[in-house]
């Protein structure tokens, strides 16, 4: 099976005035195409770390990050990403942000207004386009963020804590709409990996749930999340659901001490 | 119209009531005009032909306007130049401290000395005034961009030149234009500073004059006309803001 993220023991330590600290060590792990893998771990596992590192946007300290067959040694480019606040630009209209990625890639953004119009559709924000970030809700910049992260279709997503922010009600109604854009279902969706520190989250969006220890990160175990896609909203009350979010909760008890 | 007179009345109210309470004092106390002039006499002095007034406030704005895009063009600039280039930033921003740290009013002579008299060395004094904090917030706010914005970027592959187009400039708008308001009062303060040093035209001459003559009416009228500039350039600041930036948070 040929993956397209390829880490093969990645380690960082970052060298600070008062010494260095270890944030990653010896991770390896694949990601195929197409599949959608979410890394749970506590605050400071380095979840965001390592996502940065598979982006290229920091190099690794030790290791080697390999996607679609090739080697990481600079900022990926067919890449989307979305971030736990939406960094939208507040003197943009909702369409000019979504229209950004063309703009930065140098692109003619003209030619892609037709496809951001109808991503907005998608996550149900055709009536927003021509507002002002600040006249948005959270929930709506947020799926803003998503639509601007889709506007090149990148066949990879890269997406830390992005509903981290939100209430639990708006947080739910974008996981379901997250998994309508990604396109359960579509033989050639995108692949994502998506940091959170919700298990019931990671469980409910994901093919594989990868458990990080704490500090300095490591795998502890990849849970398999075989519950059947399209996944809706009685997908959290069955009963394999609760059961694969105590294995991944008991993963994680484990790789913490106690007392912390 | 009707909304503007009751979010000012506070002000409005309080402004009638002290010219009022000044008028009153005046002729209560039976002050000598030359000491304090009552403020119908100011009016009367501004209005009256004894000054060529039209002259006078021509010169003083255009220095006015003058100093103030100077320090806006250049502060802009230097801002830029020191948020786009580390070895600029270290060239640059010792040197500027320094400037800042001289009293310019004191370099007013040498200006007048090096340039002659006219327009042009007030305005130079007045962009000396004026242009620091124009650099200094053009340089923050070029700086204050959220990380991951500059990883957007980073992952599409875009230029430096790009990024300050797109992302860097358009953020240090409000930071600039509260920079300008500063620009704006110091402008006004280094045109007079000019004029009173040397000058033959000009408001801050106007007021030098009066000096001699105990036409304190006039020197008061002048220090009218001087307020109205202000003011004015003050106000077209803010207008630029909400315009340029109407997205930003507003602080007047």
């Amino acid at each position: 099976m040929s993956d397209l993220i390829v880490l093969d023991r990645v380690g960082m330590v970052y060298t600070t005035a008062s010494g260095s600290v270890e944030a990653l060590r010896e991770i390896s792990l694949g990601v195929g195409a197409g599949e959608f893998a979410a890394l749970v771990g506590p605050s400071g596992c380095g979840k965001s770390t390592l996502l940065r590192i598979i982006a290229g946007l920091r190099p690794a300290t030790s290791g080697a990050v390999a996607v679609a067959g090739r080697p990481v040694d600079g900022p990926l480019h067919a890449v989307g990403m979305v971030f736990q606040v939406p960094v939208l630009l507040k003197w943009r209209r909702v369409l000019d942000n979504v229209l950004l990625p063309a703009e930065l890639a140098g692109l003619d953004s003209r030619r892609h207004e037709h496809r951001a119009r109808e991503l907005l559709r998608l996550v149900g924000l055709d009536g927003f386009a021509d507002k002002y970030p600040r006249e948005l809700s959270g929930g709506m910049q947020q799926r803003a963020a998503l639509c601007r992260a889709l506007l090149l279709d990148p066949p990879l997503l890269l997406m830390d804590e992005p509903f981290g922010a939100l209430d639990a009600m708006t947080r739910d109604e974008l996981n379901l709409e997250l998994l309508r854009v990604w396109g359960e279902g579509n033989q050639r969706r995108k692949t994502i990996v998506f940091v959170t520190h919700s298990i019931p989250e990671a469980v409910f969006l994901a093919d594989r749930v990868v458990v990080l220890t704490p500090r300095p990160g490591r795998v502890a175990s990849i849970v398999p999340v075989s519950l059947p896609r399209p996944r809706t909203v009685a997908s959290r009350a069955s009963g394999d659901f609760g059961a694969l979010t105590l294995q991944i909760h008991e993963s994680l008890t484990r790789a913490q001490p106690p007392g912390r | 119209m009707d909304r503007w007179l009751t979010r000012n009345a506070p002000a409005i109210v309080l402004f009638v009531a002290l010219v009022g309470a000044w008028q009153v004092a005046v002729s209560a106390f039976g002050m000598r005009e030359y000491i304090l002039p009552s403020p119908l006499v100011v009016l009367r002095a501004l209005g009256g032909s004894e000054i060529p007034w039209a002259g006078h406030l021509w010169i003083t704005t255009l220095e006015i306007v003058g100093a103030f895009v100077l320090a806006g063009v250049v502060g802009v600039a230097l801002g830029i130049a020191i948020a786009w280039s580390p070895v600029l930033a270290k060239a640059l921003v010792p040197f500027l401290v320094f400037v800042n740290t001289l009293p310019k009013v004191a370099v007013a002579p040498l200006f007048l000395l090096w340039l002659g008299y006219g327009v042009v060395p007030n305005m130079l004094i007045g962009a000396l005034i004026g242009f620091f904090p124009v650099v200094i917030n053009t340089a923050v706010g070029l700086t204050q961009v959220d990380e991951e914005m500059l990883d957007l970027g980073r992952v599409f592959n875009a230029p430096k030149w790009r990024v300050f187009a797109k992302i860097r400039i358009p953020n240090a708008y409000p930071y600039i234009l509260s920079a300008l308001k500063v620009t704006a009062t110091a402008a006004v303060v280094g045109a007079i500073v000019g004029e009173f040093v040397a000058s033959q035209k000009g408001l801050g001459y106007v007021i030098i004059t009066t000096q001699g003559s105990m036409n304190t009416p006039v020197a008061f009228a002048a220090l009218v006309w001087i307020s109205v500039i202000g003011l004015a350039v003050y106000g077209a600041v803010v207008l630029a803001a909400r315009w340029i930036a109407p997205w930003a948070e507003t602080s007047e």
